[in-house]
């Protein structure tokens, strides 16, 4: 019995695949997660610590402390960051689900006179990013009154967040058959109550993909808040840690690092939890075209 | 007419479907396509706004050597930005699609957060990691014998740490889309491969990568597009420099419009992204039209 | 060109074992059917013959070698999915030489091997086109064409017909019989489809629950079980089992349904009915058996009827004896309504007894 090449056998292969693997994955999240976790890290060292140069900056020596994140809550405006930053996200969702799902559900459903161009027309909003925008808006908002208060970041958001929100949501409803529509239809229900009671439980999934993409949107917005607000009591966590949280000359590290991580964690554990509908969100795009 | 008529006129389909969409059509006019026409006027007028000169702004943008760099910038930025994102996508994707099912979730997991966090909260992170004196990246190049890299003040490496920021940020957004697009291959083309006699690569090469075309070429060309029109990075790292060496369009017209105060001139400086932007989409547009017929 | 011969082949997925020990030797240029219901294991072993399973245990040799740990492509063997696994971004041509593209066939050697299996399935004009515009028949076509040009020892078959319409089905059937016997190629072939595995096979495999039930010849199977599974697994409608006792008469003994039927056993079988003597056992008899042919190797019997299935080409009829629904043939001709009577014949020769505790035949 002749016993062909061991070398190339199934095993072989399928091991150094996986090991090929498990190489490549161990070194992308070193990549990915170290910075945070020096976030984390400066976050909780002493401020000697930090200004020493001779110790290992990537472990905390010489005691845990909490004393950065005390400094935020009471010595600088961080909790008016946060909960600004809460009323407008809160805000922007709301208004954004609202446009997103209406416009949503006439588009993929409804034809009317330029409802294809429209459709495609969403498309092209990005064609128009918010850093073309964000100069004459400037002079818009200005007009308006409400340069400097946060109200304004609630009507400007809407512009990144509805385009994407709205195709997903035209994906998401195309894929609900005609025949419920009809069944619907014949079970006496007009177009507001098909939507309320069939389209949007069946689309949740995409509803929350949405909802999930719209705050992580507007959370992280910076070019909008940056160019239209000036005062502290304004501002939003994005600009408020990046531009406050550094007096002069020096510059408050541990408290920096505090206060971005702390800034970022709602988007993060908002991940946490509804990770698979963010994923699919994003996805959607590449399975349902 | 009375109020009965009007009300069913107003309910037929068309026109409830009409009114479904007034909401976006008004925000969409009112703060997108407005504006952007808006622009269009303020990058004619002079700098404190009182008249009218033409297409003088943009000619003076074309003669300041600051302006062209901020093309070169903006473009080479860009297209080695997205190269390497779309590449440690695919790897990173790849790798995961290699694991067991019930493994790949805490990977996905783990390697998506940098697009979770706010880019303008993380950069601040790599600032720290940048900063001359207390930098922990040069701690540990030190540590190896290698000299301290100059990360943000000379123009070399503050290049190099953007796009390398811009990478991270970016590079989870491919791996998510590339692993849904490597799941939705059929098994048994794999396996019908291998009995036709493929390895890994020419798997790879003939049946993985013709497959995920479409996929590929639309993640890279939206990607392209927005980093086109990146502003966190910039403006938390370097603010342009050293030396405007790092400047893109939107940092730029930030500078030149808002901080500078010139707005017409900043209103010019950024609509030279729209011919580029044009560009793109119109051909993502066709790409995306392209597959949904063929579907 | 090869035997494949596989000994005490085992395969276990986390805790189930899909496969318990499966010894099977296949001749060269044989046609083999693995058939059996969801479940039984037969796709696994299939799979495992072509190296897309790890074999948890036992060895699989193809022609003079030991493969267990060889890849697929280097068995020299090729396959036809159950979904055709044809790839879409290919033309036809492309996808039918895409193996041999691999192997760095000369340009000339795949044009030739390519248009010569084309022909052979009636594909020909069909080369340029890519997968998606051809129909579910074409696409199965060209799976086979795929695996023909490759020229391999074995040809491996995994479902291939579940995806067709009926008619479909049919046709090819005959096809895959045709290409069989004008290439003479070892072929290996699995389906939970009766009715193929009769029409096709040179021997068939049956199994249950990872092990194999028989091996035989159609008509070995068909005509001679040795399990009740098997008797009850091929033939379409299914055998009838209806519960009976063995009774003694003397020197002889018979199973006897009720009163009216009661067949003899014939002597050389009688060694095997010894110990059942009083006891219960299932009778098997096929509905062909059950019928209005009056002959002297038949019992007549009147049924009442539960219902009839006009087929057209002959009329199935459903009575109860015995508490259990059996199945009758009888000629088209007869107008028969439910709950009328009809005297049917039971052929006394063709019957099967079967142990209910060790479902073997005796």
């Amino acid at each position: 019995m002749k016993i062909l090449s061991y070398r190339n056998s199934i095993n072989n292969n399928r091991k150094w695949a996986l090991f090929a693997a498990y190489g490549c994955l161990i070194l992308f999240v070193i990549f990915f997660l170290f910075p945070p976790y020096y976030m984390l890290v400066t976050s909780l060292k002493t401020n000697k610590e930090i200004a020493e140069l001779s110790s290992n900056p990537w472990l905390i020596n010489q005691g845990l402390t909490f004393e950065h994140y005390k400094y935020l809550f009471t010595e600088t405006p961080f909790l008016t960051f946060f909960k600004n930053t809460i009323i407008v996200t809160i805000s922007v969702v709301i208004i954004t689900m609202v446009i997103s799902v209406l416009a949503a559900y006439s588009l993929s459903r409804l034809r009317f006179w330029g409802s294809g161009v429209l459709a495609t027309g969403i498309f092209l909003t990005y064609l128009v990013p918010d850093t073309l925008l964000f100069i004459p808006l400037f002079k818009i908002v200005g007009w308006l009154g409400l340069l400097n208060s946060y109200w304004v970041l609630v009507l400007v958001y809407p512009t990144l967040s509805v385009p994407f929100c709205t195709w997903l949501m035209i994906g998401y409803f195309s894929s609900i058959p005609k025949e419920i529509d009809e069944a619907a239809l014949i079970d006496g229900a007009n177009h507001m109550q098909m939507l309320l009671k069939v389209f949007i439980p069946v689309a949740m999934p995409g509803l929350i993909a949405a909802t999930i993409f719209a705050f992580t949107v507007s959370w992280a917005g910076f070019l909008y808040p940056l160019a239209f607000i000036y005062s502290e009591s304004e501002m939003v966590l994005t600009v408020g840690t990046v531009t406050t949280l550094i007096k002069g000359d020096v510059f408050h590290w541990g408290g920096l690092m505090a206060g971005a991580l702390l800034a970022a964690a709602p988007p993060v554990i908002v991940y946490a939890f509804l990770m698979d509908y963010y994923i699919a969100g994003l996805t959607s795009g590449a399975t349902k075209g | 007419m009375n109020i009965n008529n009007l009300l069913i006129w107003l309910k037929q389909k068309p026109r409830i479907a009409f009114f479904m969409c007034l909401p976006l059509i008004l925000m969409v006019a009112c703060l997108i396509i407005y504006p952007f026409f808006y622009s269009i006027f303020l990058a004619t007028l002079n700098k404190a706004e009182t008249k009218f000169v033409g297409l003088a702004n943009f000619l003076f943008l074309f003669k300041r050597e600051t302006f062209w760099l901020v093309v070169q910038q903006s473009i080479f930025f860009a297209l080695v930005a997205v190269f390497f994102k779309a590449l440690i996508g695919f790897i990173a994707a790849h790798s995961i699609n290699e694991l067991p099912s019930k493994g790949q979730r805490k990977w996905r997991g783990m390697l998506l957060i940098p697009w979770v966090i706010p880019p303008a909260l993380s950069t601040l992170g790599w600032w720290w990691l940048f900063e001359p004196t207390y930098s922990a990246l040069n701690w540990a190049l030190e540590k190896l014998s290698i000299d301290a890299i100059p990360w943000l003040s000379e123009t070399f490496w503050a290049r190099f740490s953007i796009i390398l920021v811009n990478i991270w940020v970016g590079a989870p957004f491919f791996l998510i889309m590339y692993l849904a697009a490597l799941k939705s291959i059929p098994e048994d083309l794999y396996e019908a491969a291998s009995i036709d006699g493929a390895n890994y690569w020419q798997k790879l090469f003939f049946i993985t990568l013709p497959m995920m075309k479409n996929i590929i070429s639309i993640t890279i060309l939206f990607s392209i597009i927005v980093t086109f029109a990146n502003f966190d990075i910039v403006r938390v790292l370097t603010r342009g420099g050293p030396i405007d060496t790092t400047h893109l369009f939107a940092t730029y017209a930030f500078r030149v419009g808002i901080e500078s105060g010139d707005i017409p001139l900043g209103a010019a400086v950024s609509l030279f992204m729209f011919p580029v932007l044009a560009v793109l989409s119109f051909i993502i547009l066709r790409n995306v039209r392209k597959r949904t017929n063929e579907v | 060109m090869a035997d494949v011969d596989i000994k005490d082949l085992h395969k276990v997925f986390d805790r189930t074992e899909a496969v318990r020990g499966i010894d099977l030797s296949i001749k060269d240029n044989e046609f083999v059917i693995l058939v059996g219901p969801s479940g039984c294991g037969k796709s696994t072993v299939l799979r495992m013959i072509a190296g897309l399973e790890e074999v948890t245990k036992g060895k699989i040799y193809i022609g003079e070698n030991l493969v267990n740990d060889v890849p697929p492509k280097d068995r020299d063997i090729a396959m036809v999915f159950q979904s055709y696994a044809l790839y879409p971004h290919m033309t036809v041509f492309e996808n039918m030489s895409f193996g041999l593209r691999l192997r760095k066939f000369s340009k000339e050697d795949i044009k030739k091997r390519v248009e010569e299996a084309g022909k052979v399935l009636g594909i020909s004009e069909l080369l340029e086109r890519r997968p998606r515009q051809l129909s579910g028949g074409q696409r199965q076509r060209v799976a086979m064409g795929r695996a023909i040009v490759r020229n391999p020892k074995v040809f491996l078959f995994d479902e291939p017909l579940s995806n067709l319409d009926a008619k479909m089905r049919g046709q090819m059937r005959i096809e895959i019989k045709r290409v069989h016997q004008h290439l003479k190629t070892t072929t290996i072939y699995v389906t939970h489809d009766q009715v193929e595995a009769m029409t096709l096979a040179d021997r068939v495999v049956v199994m249950k629950d990872g092990k194999i039930e028989q091996i035989g010849t159609p008509d070995d199977i068909y005509n001679f079980p040795k399990t009740g599974f098997v008797a009850g697994f091929i033939g379409s409608p299914a055998m009838n089992f209806v519960p009976s006792k063995i009774v003694r008469n003397g020197e002889d003994f018979s199973v006897r349904v009720n009163e009216n039927i009661s067949f003899s056993i014939e002597k050389d079988k009688q060694e095997n009915i010894n110990n059942f003597n009083g006891k219960d056992v299932l009778l098997g008899i096929r509905p062909e058996h059950i019928n209005e042919k009056i002959s002297d190797e038949s019992i007549e019997h009147k049924i009442k009827i539960d219902l009839v299935e006009p087929l057209g080409m002959e009329t199935m009829v459903y009575f109860t004896i015995n508490g259990v629904q059996l199945c009758g043939r009888v000629s088209p001709e007869n107008n028969l309504t439910s709950n009328s009577t009809i005297s049917l014949n039971f052929n006394k020769k063709k019957f099967h007894i079967i142990d209910p505790v060790t479902d073997k035949v005796l």
